[in-house]
């Protein structure tokens, strides 16, 4: 019974973890468990012989497939979302002023077909529509790891401060003329990181989660925030008027140079999320049944939190901070697959089907006005977020 | 068999000493009861016996080897663990609960096997979850819950399995259940368990061996019938008692006195 099976990469942090208190199991958005003697079962005192699993053969309950459980609900929800999203991202392409054909788009992406179209295609309209894929996937996916891991659904990027931080760092940039310098998406991480660890060292150390890292995350998105709006009073108009259109969130005139970094960011961290979601998902379960069932606690908690900040300054860095979509997608995408967590992947492509959309509304909706695509995920957003809050001081976790 | 075993093992919380130089053989094969008054480090001690604490002093020795130096996921496919009064995720599934369990024996590659669903199938029939399997935690009533809870430490197949209070919140009907439930699972399986029991009395009727401890030591141990003694519960719980034997099971019984209720017919 104790051979020793070599460990496997999952294994790989064996560091002794210091012990962190009990207060960590702390769930906010939860209703406080019953304390209370229960109604009898209505299944009854259960007879452990008469249900023996040789005598009666085990229901196929979840069958594995390709080394995953089969979740068909979620496989046809996520199927529907991507084609969705790739209708939206191919319309997007396609409207404009000068409109060409549903049936050109797809063949003029490799470039084939009448050169004007393949110049619109690509050159024109692809950079700014594939910037709105990606931010769309990352600020997402980067709201459902945080909303895993602290349990709470408002515990989302833009509003605890990670997003405000990256802003505040890239107004930083402009205003005070180190940004060519250092570069956007580096100085958008370095913000979002700073973010990050203020609201870690303030609200999340002694591992608390829920609503207390909502409060202190308020409180240091409004000092960014604050600190923005200083930076923009002494800017110079060039610079303002640079930064203002950056402000909202915005896809406006994105070329190839937006798109670049982030889409390598996206393709190293949305499957880094992938592949951590099941130490999320024990680590859902309180620190002390994750560590009995082999997750190394602050090792997870410490890769997850990295990767959800990663995504979302890339993406800050990138257009903006595009409000709601890491608030809104993930809630979306958990009740569509009806789970008890946000899935990342989902969320990824309910957030790209989401900024897409909205951008092609942002450029249709008024002619002749460029609204940024930040003011309708706003617009959007605030509603959802109304409903979250009302529900949630409904079920008593309000305060 | 899985050997467990403590050697002069101290535990802190912060700086605050809860458990002192402590010496505990749990004997393989057989289940081991743990009982002592409020706070006195019952908890504790399973946490350290999971590897979920570090001790300041001394070590866990999972078959002779300190088990801090072994990999977490070695530990968590040989001990298992359910905490007092774990808490599941608002809208978590009873499958979802204990499919988690399986986790210690899953990898980035291969994430869910045939294996995984036959042994979750099988924590949920040996605890008669089976049909409440799509039914969230959070909509059940407290034996349900609890149940659900062990399938899941079940379902991870480890031959030690450490359980912190199971029956509490529990009535009486289902803290027999789960008492009983529990024995299948050492004499079936073979399982070594180790439990924290609060009912004294549920405690001797279990137990292989009892583990009564006070203030971070172990005040006794061994077969309960020859551990719970008047004077034993009057030192360790401040109780004035008589033990009668249990007219069921023959094991020890422990009868309170009370200011209102003192010693007065005494037929036996
Ligand atoms: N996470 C913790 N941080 C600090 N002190 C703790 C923690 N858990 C338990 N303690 C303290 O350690 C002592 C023993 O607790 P515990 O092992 O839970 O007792 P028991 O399970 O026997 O009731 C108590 O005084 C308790 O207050
Ligand atoms: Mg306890």
């Amino acid at each position: 019974m104790t051979a020793v099976t070599p460990p496997t990469p999952g294994a790989a942090a064996a560091a002794p973890e210091p012990v962190t208190p009990a207060a960590v199991r702390a769930v906010t958005t939860a209703t406080p468990e019953p304390v209370r003697a229960k109604a009898p079962d209505t299944a009854g005192p259960f007879k452990v012989g008469a249900s023996r699993p040789a005598e009666r053969p085990a229901r196929a309950l979840r069958p594995a497939v390709l080394g995953l459980p089969l979740r068909p609900r979620l496989v046809v929800m996520c199927v529907i979302t991507a084609l969705a999203a790739f209708g939206v991202f191919c319309l997007g392409l396609a409207l404009g002023d000068y409109p060409v054909p549903l049936a050109d788009v797809v063949p003029a992406l490799w470039r084939s077909g009448a050169r004007g179209t393949v110049f619109i295609v690509h050159e024109v309209r692809l950079p700014r529509a594939l910037t709105g894929v990606l931010v769309g996937a990352a600020f997402a996916a980067s709201g459902a790891v945080l909303q895993a891991i602290t349990r709470n659904p408002l515990a989302s990027p833009d509003m605890v401060g990670i997003n405000a931080g990256a802003t505040t760092a890239v107004v930083a940039g402009i205003v005070l003329g180190f940004g060519d310098t250092l570069g956007t998406p580096t100085l958008g991480l370095a913000g979002g990181l700073l973010g990050a660890l203020a609201v870690y060292l303030l609200a999340w150390r002694r591992g608390s989660t829920g609503f207390r890292i909502v409060l202190v995350g308020i409180g240091v998105s409004w000092m960014c925030t604050s600190a923005t709006d200083y930076l923009l009073t002494r800017a110079k108009m060039h610079q303002a008027q640079e930064a203002v259109g950056w402000l909202v969130g915005n896809l406006n005139g994105r070329g190839w140079e937006a798109v670049r970094p982030l889409g390598i960011a996206v393709a190293v961290l949305l499957p880094a999320a992938l592949l951590l979601a099941g130490w999320n998902r024990n680590l859902q379960l309180g620190d002390d049944v994750a560590r009995g069932l082999g997750t190394p606690v602050q090792l997870a908690r410490g890769l997850l939190l990295l990767v959800s900040v990663a995504l979302v300054s890339f993406a800050t860095a990138a257009a903006g901070p595009v409000l709601f979509v890491s608030l809104a997608a993930p809630q979306i995408a958990q009740r569509l697959a009806r789970l008890s967590a946000p899935p990342v992947l989902l969320s990824a492509l309910t957030g790209t089907l989401l900024v897409s959309g909205s951008d092609l509304l942002a450029r249709h909706l008024l002619p002749d006005v460029d609204l940024p695509v930040g003011v309708v995920t706003g617009a959007i957003g605030a509603g959802f977020l109304l409903r979250l809050l009302i529900r949630s001081n409904r079920a008593g976790s309000g305060g | 068999m899985t050997a467990i075993r403590a050697e002069g093992l101290t535990l802190a919380y912060d700086d605050r000493t809860v458990v002192s130089d402590l010496d505990l053989q749990i004997p393989p094969g057989r289940v081991t009861v743990v009982v002592g008054a409020n706070a006195c480090g019952k908890s504790t001690l399973l946490r350290a016996l999971a590897r979920l604490m570090r001790p300041v002093h001394g070590a866990v020795l999972l078959d002779g080897r300190a088990i801090h130096s072994l990999p977490t996921r070695q530990v968590a496919r040989q001990v298992g663990i359910l905490p007092q009064a774990p808490v599941a995720p608002e809208g978590i599934s009873v499958l979802d609960l204990v499919g988690r369990g399986r986790s210690p024996h899953q990898t980035w590659w291969r994430q869910w096997s045939t294996a995984d669903e036959q042994a979750v199938a099988a924590a949920l029939a040996a605890t008669g979850m089976t049909d409440l399997a799509h039914r969230p935690v959070d909509e059940l009533s407290g034996g349900q819950r609890q149940r659900a809870w062990i399938a899941m430490a079940v379902a991870q197949q480890t031959p030690v399995l450490l359980l912190d209070e199971p029956t509490t919140y529990l009535d009486l009907a289902h803290q027999v259940d789960v008492l009983d439930l529990v024995t299948d699972l050492n004499r079936r399986d073979g399982r070594t368990v180790v439990m924290v029991l609060h009912d004294l009395n549920q405690a001797c009727r279990y137990a292989d061996h009892l583990v009564v401890m006070r203030d971070g030591r172990i005040a006794a141990e061994g077969d309960p019938a020859a551990v719970v003694t008047a004077e034993l519960v009057t030192e360790v719980f401040g109780l004035d008692c008589r033990v009668v034997p249990d007219p069921v099971t023959a094991t020890p019984m422990v009868i309170p006195l009370s200011r209102h209720h003192p010693a007065r017919a005494v037929t036996a």
